[in-house]
């Protein structure tokens, strides 16, 4: 059931991601495409508890903790270059 | 008990924030409010997950935050607007690792025969190498690292398929005992990383647009596998957000090139077919710089379309100050933006938007087509392919049935350009050889230099 319940959310989110940004405009497309790669760095809630969990090996914490490195670095670097990016979207005048 | 509903609410208020912050995407006043949000609901779903029970120490957790945020700032800080393309790239493919990391700490630890779990850990190692290796190599091809042309060899799509023949397999044998199968799941790893280079290796520069949008698609696949891997909503909310952004992007891309994503992914353009029958031999006028200021200073309504070689040149800041100073001079002055010029998607738009070019200057190709034989001069710079008006009457030419910017309507064409050269699909351009195109041979930032000049010099005889 939990599995069914999950793939529920799954169809109804894909939907909901079609409708958004197909509204998105052209101009707006590479800052469109920097935010989306830096909430797809939301795997990086996956590796906090990976890491923080009981690791018995040093491979398990290297694994952990590589995920978190690389993750975060996904989400940060992600929204801080959208940022750079849409400071610079101005109107005359602005 | 209670933290994990607080956790739960969290992650739900998490996702309504990343859906608000991408809608908020759709209008550039509102986009950067639209990115705090999703900040927001990002700091929100790691606080809360700290919270959880699971968590019982955090010292690895602190050094790989610490690692992550660091390395995140320092790349964000340095790269340049020029850099865009491979800066993207890059966070794709690390990304798309830390998810692949996160799947096989999972396997490792808790190895389980359940195939709801995995048949996602599967896809997401498949998906997650593809994603690194593949976007390390965009990133070298973008930086110019490895060299920007397709590179193929004899038998690749031999190689692909037998790669990808075995991956499969390997895929239904670990599937069969996952818990004893630890080896097959390193060779599956392994083939996965190797996969992503033969995919990404054989495509061009020019093609990089469809590329990026496909990787972007993977990145969100990958979370949303993992999310099925670790049973975490966000994680598949959010990687279905995603992989649909990706695969729109892809689709529009895929469209603006008239071409199929098969095609674009697997095919490459066929050998150009010597179009022409009638084999007249016909010459390209050429126009000095002077000659072009004087057909400027008499324009009223001028456009101009950029293309990758505006990157290239860096002459973003001088187009900037030329239109300025034609604006100065009574003329209205518009930007056409072909959907696939330069690298990937909005390419052309954030590199004008960095020199200061107002965005309501800015036009998409529909709008400015039907307007197109009102304008006294186009100024084409660095595109090539996106212009050539055999793409709507040459059945023959490879590149037929794309949708250009109409520029040949223009009463008069510019096209600076360093030579006669062919654009990236290899046709001959027959807009060079219209009565109403002249030629401005030369570096295309020199150019608009020397003809900011003539505008300078001419306004302080005045």
């Amino acid at each position: 059931m939990d599995f069914i319940y999950l793939l529920f959310i799954l169809a109804l989110s894909v939907f909901l991601g079609f409708v958004i940004i197909s509204r998105v405009p052209p101009l707006l497309h590479t800052p469109l495409m920097s935010e989306a790669n830096a909430i797809s760095g939301i795997t990086l809630i996956g590796s906090l508890i990976a890491a923080g969990s009981e690791n018995s090996s040093p491979f398990t914490v290297i694994l952990a903790t590589a995920a978190v490195a690389f993750t975060t670095y996904n989400v940060v670097g992600g929204y801080f270059i959208t940022e750079k990016m849409l400071k610079m979207f101005k109107k005359k005048g602005q | 008990m209670d933290t994990e509903i607080l956790i739960n609410f969290s992650y739900i208020v998490s996702c309504i924030l990343f859906a608000f912050g991408l809608k908020m995407l759709g209008s550039p006043v509102t986009a950067r409010k639209g990115n705090i949000l999703s900040m927001v609901g990002m700091l929100l779903a790691v606080v809360v997950t700290l919270l959880s029970r699971e968590i019982i120490s955090f010292q690895w957790v602190a050094l790989g935050v610490v690692i992550g945020v660091v390395a995140g700032l320092f790349t964000a800080t340095r790269a340049k607007m020029t850099q865009m393309p491979e800066t993207i790239a890059l966070l794709h493919g690390f990304g798309g690792f830390g998810s692949m990391l996160v799947d096989w700490h999972a396997y490792h630890v808790h190895p389980t025969t359940s195939l709801i779990v995995t048949i996602p850990i599967f896809l997401s190692i498949f998906i997650g190498g593809v994603t690194f290796t593949g976007s390390c190599v965009a990133w070298g091809k973008l930086s110019e690292r490895l060299p920007g042309k397709a590179i193929k060899f004899p038998g690749m799509h031999f190689v692909n398929i037998a790669v990808l023949g075995a991956l499969l397999v390997l895929g239904f044998i670990f599937l069969s005992d996952p818990i004893n199968n630890y080896p097959i799941f390193l060779v599956i790893v392994a083939l996965s990383l190797i996969m992503g280079v033969l995919l990404v290796i054989p495509i061009g520069g020019a093609d990089m647009p469809v590329v990026i949008s496909v990787l972007n698609s993977y990145a969100g696949l990958v979370a949303c596998t993992t999310g099925f891997v670790i049973h975490n909503t966000v994680l598949i909310v959010v990687g279905a957000l995603v992989g649909a952004n990706g695969i729109i992007l892809s689709i529009i891309m895929c469209k603006a090139m008239n071409r199929s994503l098969a095609n674009v992914l697997f095919g490459g353009f066929a050998p150009a077919v010597k179009s022409k029958a009638a084999g007249e031999k016909k010459e390209a006028k050429s126009m000095s710089v002077e000659d072009a200021y004087l057909v400027l200073e008499a324009a009223k309504s001028v456009v101009i379309v950029p293309g990758y070689g505006l990157a290239v040149a860096q002459a973003q800041h001088a187009v900037r100050e030329l239109s300025e100073l034609l604006e100065k001079n009574g003329a209205e002055v518009r930007f056409a933006i072909h959907p696939v010029a330069g690298r990937m998607p909005g390419h052309m738009n954030v590199l004008l938007a960095e020199a200061n070019i107002s965005y309501d200057q800015l036009y998409e190709m529909e709008a400015i087509n039907p307007t197109m034989d009102t304008v006294d001069v186009a100024i084409v710079i660095g595109a090539n392919d996106v212009v050539n008006p055999a793409a709507r009457t040459d059945k023959s030419s490879p590149i037929y049935g794309m949708p250009i910017i109409d520029v040949d309507k223009a009463k008069t064409v510019f096209v600076l350009k360093r030579s006669m050269a062919t654009g990236f699909a290899g046709v001959e351009n027959d807009l060079f050889y219209n009565e109403n195109t002249c030629m401005v041979f030369g570096d295309a930032k020199q150019t608009l230099q020397s003809l900011v000049a003539e505008f300078k010099a001419s306004a302080s005889h005045a």
